[in-house]
């Protein structure tokens, strides 16, 4: 099928073509129709001349094979594949824009480019979670869906052509020597031929909260793989020096996504997501104050150590998520339920002890009424949110965590149950950790929190018991002398 | 058709076009199965289970293992029901000297000898090198010389094995190692490890498949290994079976077998 020569109103296995879109570099496009499928359809046809670039058949050998493995709001939905006399591929139309569309308003406020990086950091997370690396992030692939409400809407992510599946075979990285993807947001591991690093996209990520930030690219828009390789030893002007609008959470945030060792980076998008969601509590490093790229000397002898360096030690996405989880313990900080936040403690530190990399969200909710008129002092007078969060800080001491790997939060919500699986919901939460009180008559009628999420949560629940000295409705007959923990966990 | 290069096409059977090869089927590979019966009933009973509409076996049913008059009966009775099954070095020592094996392999084969009956012995003999059925081709080892038994184990061994044969897929086994490899458009071969994740076959390439052991796995996973091909999705998977390995391992050591090849088993090396 010569690609040149498709005309409106042509009809391909059913689907009819209705209009041509802005042609790709690698692929024409088309608006089309088939009476039985409600959902917009584009149509994308691979422009595979003889002589073409091979990584445009592979692009397109890869973008068929990875699509229709793809599920959620964060990728175009397949439809169909035509075979290689008629190679196309139908997925839904997204609609809304791309993110190149809000290029030449940047710099864009702080605020909008903290949304727009959780929305992409989400869409990346859920494709990681599918075992999915895009390889090319940048505005142009990126999609802010039309809702109909105020806001960004959700990203859909487009383009897989060099994608790449953790378990399926790497069709691109096989057919090209040397790198592949978009100058301005490259990552370096992917400059050194690695394909197989999700924190590449991470890096891309970083990239374009960079642009958004400061309207400049941080490493410009270099052509040749050549100057790709610049980026290993030639760090980027801080953006706060760019635009003096941008804070130091800001700086801190994109500087460790920019980081030129995988292993320096966020772990996982989860975690920048989360960062971009709490401003206040992002640890600031030397990367927040920075004001001056490096000097000389420092380049030097970074460009010498460059000159050899091999592809770092690859990490695999699924074994990224594994061990880099996000856990959030719901603390319960009523009195007469200490020896339970102390069961609370001990799982939690068994938890983080096998996972270092592990990031801890405490949380507690405090229980509002939607009828009476809630009273935020106490009798003192003291303001009872922040009360709790000093007891909730305190409940961290001694955990074997970095500071900064630690936060807290105390959520106001009626229902404190959904309030947690929101919350989970929200930030991808991979662990959650709740304590329940001993069984009584009364919360056997009425239901318990923790039972409550379990049923609903999106991941892992452990939930933790106290052996209590009191036997409580004849429930624990035989009391130990010290609290130990009982620990149940549902599967995933 | 030419599938295969002429100083073999005396061996190679070509099916015929039947409406089962020619309609979408899933079809379930076995090979190396070495006379271990608890592997073999294993895998039968997880393909039984999952929807598999032909049986194909890459040669390999006896030798090592302590029952191989079982495995051949249960293959020959497969092969009547429609299943395809090819020779592997193994059997055709059964009945030839021609090929060297190494000493282990040797002194299981003698005792096989004087396990198995005539009609065991003649099933065997009957077997060709090399079915194509469509689109497939289905081998022992490698396309190129598949009496010679070239071991598929690298992009270079697979490359002569994919010149050899114009079939978009080939299915061979013989190192008890899964692997995947395929040529691409402009002809770069690549490898793959499979998972147990359905692999699409793209098909604009040609893909050489290689079935890891069912009877005596080698890549240090003990439990048995085969491989479904879904025609209609294009996908292959490779599944992992667990059997009774300590059932398999005693028998051999019963029978006199030399005690590495039950030891081997425990351990999937």
């Amino acid at each position: 099928m010569d690609p040149r020569r498709l005309e409106r109103g042509e009809v391909i296995d059913g689907f009819r073509l209705d209009a041509p879109l802005e042609p790709g570099g690698m692929a024409n496009f088309w608006r089309v129709s088939r009476a039985d499928i409600a959902m917009p359809l584009i149509m994308k046809v691979p422009l595979l001349r003889p002589g073409e670039n091979p990584v445009t058949i592979v692009g397109y050998e890869t973008e068929q094979m990875i699509l229709p493995r793809l599920s959620g709001p964060h990728a175009p939905r397949f439809v169909a594949a035509g075979d290689i006399e008629r190679p196309y591929i139908v997925m839904e139309f997204v609609a809304g824009r791309s993110l190149k569309t809000l290029l030449d308003r940047t710099p864009l406020p702080e605020a909008d480019v903290a949304a727009l990086g959780v929305k992409i950091a989400d869409a990346l997370h859920d494709l990681h979670r599918q075992h999915v690396l895009h390889l090319d992030l940048k505005p142009s692939n990126v999609i802010l869906r039309e809702t109909g409400e105020p806001g960004y809407g959700p990203v859909a992510l487009i383009d897989f052509g060099l994608s790449r599946h953790e378990q399926l075979p790497d069709l691109v990285g096989e057919e090209v020597d040397g790198p592949v993807g978009t100058g301005a947001y490259i990552a370096p591991e992917q400059v050194l031929g690695d394909r197989g690093d999700p924190r590449s996209d991470l890096f891309a990520l970083g990239v374009i909260l960079y642009f958004l930030a400061t309207g400049e690219r941080p490493f410009g828009e270099p052509q040749s793989a050549g100057e790709w390789k610049r980026r290993l030893w030639r760090d980027p002007v801080p953006p706060r020096r760019r635009n003096a609008n941008v804070s130091p959470w800001l700086q801190e945030i994109i500087l460790h996504c920019l980081e030129v060792d995988p292993e320096a980076r966020y772990a996982t998008a989860a975690q920048i997501a989360f960062d971009l969601q709490h401003p206040g509590e992002v640890t600031l490093t030397r990367r927040a104050a920075r004001m001056e790229r490096d000097g000389a000397l420092t380049v030097a002898l970074r460009w010498f150590r460059a000159r050899d360096r091999r592809p770092p030690r690859r990490r695999s996405v699924s074994g990224l998520l594994a061990h880099a989880p996000i856990i959030m313990v719901a603390i319960d900080l009523a009195t007469g339920q200490e020896n339970l936040a102390e069961a609370l403690k001990l799982a939690t530190h068994r938890l983080l002890d096998t996972e270092p990399s592990a990031r801890l969200v405490c949380v507690n909710v405090f229980k509002i009424s939607l009828v009476a008129l809630d009273r935020y002092e106490d009798e003192q007078g003291r303001n009872v949110h922040l009360q709790r969060l000093i007891e909730l800080k305190h409940w961290t001491r001694g955990l074997p965590l970095a500071p900064e790997h630690v936060t807290c939060h105390v959520l106001e919500s009626a229902d404190p149950a959904d309030a947690l699986v929101d919350y989970a919901r929200k930030h991808h939460v991979d662990h959650i950790v709740i304590g329940a009180r001993a069984s009584s008559t009364l919360r056997r009628y009425l239901g318990s929190v923790s039972a409550q999420v379990v049923a609903q949560a999106p991941c892992t629940v452990t939930v933790v018991r106290a052996r209590s000295d009191r036997s409580s409705d004849g429930v624990d007959a035989v009391a130990p002398s010290k609290p130990a923990a009982r620990i149940d966990t549902t599967p995933p | 058709m030419p599938y295969i290069n002429a100083s073999c096409n005396k061996t190679l059977r070509i099916l015929n076009e039947t409406p089962a090869s020619g309609s979408a089927v899933r079809i379930a590979l076995f090979t190396d199965i070495h006379g271990n019966r608890e592997a073999l009933a294993a895998c039968l009973a997880h393909a039984h289970d999952n929807a598999i509409d032909r049986h194909v076996f890459l040669g390999d049913y006896v030798g090592y293992g302590a029952d191989p008059g079982w495995v051949v009966d249960t293959i020959a009775r497969e092969v009547e029901r429609g299943a395809v099954a090819v020779l592997g070095n193994h059997d055709a020592a059964t009945f030839s000297d021609s090929y060297r094996m190494n000493d282990l392999a040797t002194i299981a084969i003698e005792w096989t000898r004087q396990q198995l009956d005539g009609a065991q012995c003649d099933f065997l003999a009957g077997l060709p090198l090399a079915v194509a059925d469509s689109e497939r081709l289905y081998v022992h080892a490698s396309a190129d010389e598949p009496g010679q038994w070239h071991y598929v184990t690298d992009i270079y061994s697979a490359s002569r094995s994919l010149a050899a044969t114009q079939a978009r897929l080939t299915f061979c086994g013989h190192t008890h190692l899964p692997a995947l490899f395929n040529a691409s458009v402009t002809g770069k071969l690549s490898a793959f490890q499979p998972t147990w994740r359905p692999i699409p076959l793209a098909p604009s390439r040609r893909w050489l498949a290689v079935v890891g052991s069912v009877g005596q796995p080698r890549d240090d996973n003990p439990a048995a290994c085969y491989a479904v091909l879904d025609d209609a999705r294009n996908e292959l998977t490779y599944v992992r079976v667990a059997y009774d390995v300590d059932s398999a391992a005693r028998k051999i050591r019963d029978a006199g077998l030399p005690v590495a090849l039950a030891d081997r088993l425990q351990w999937g090396y």
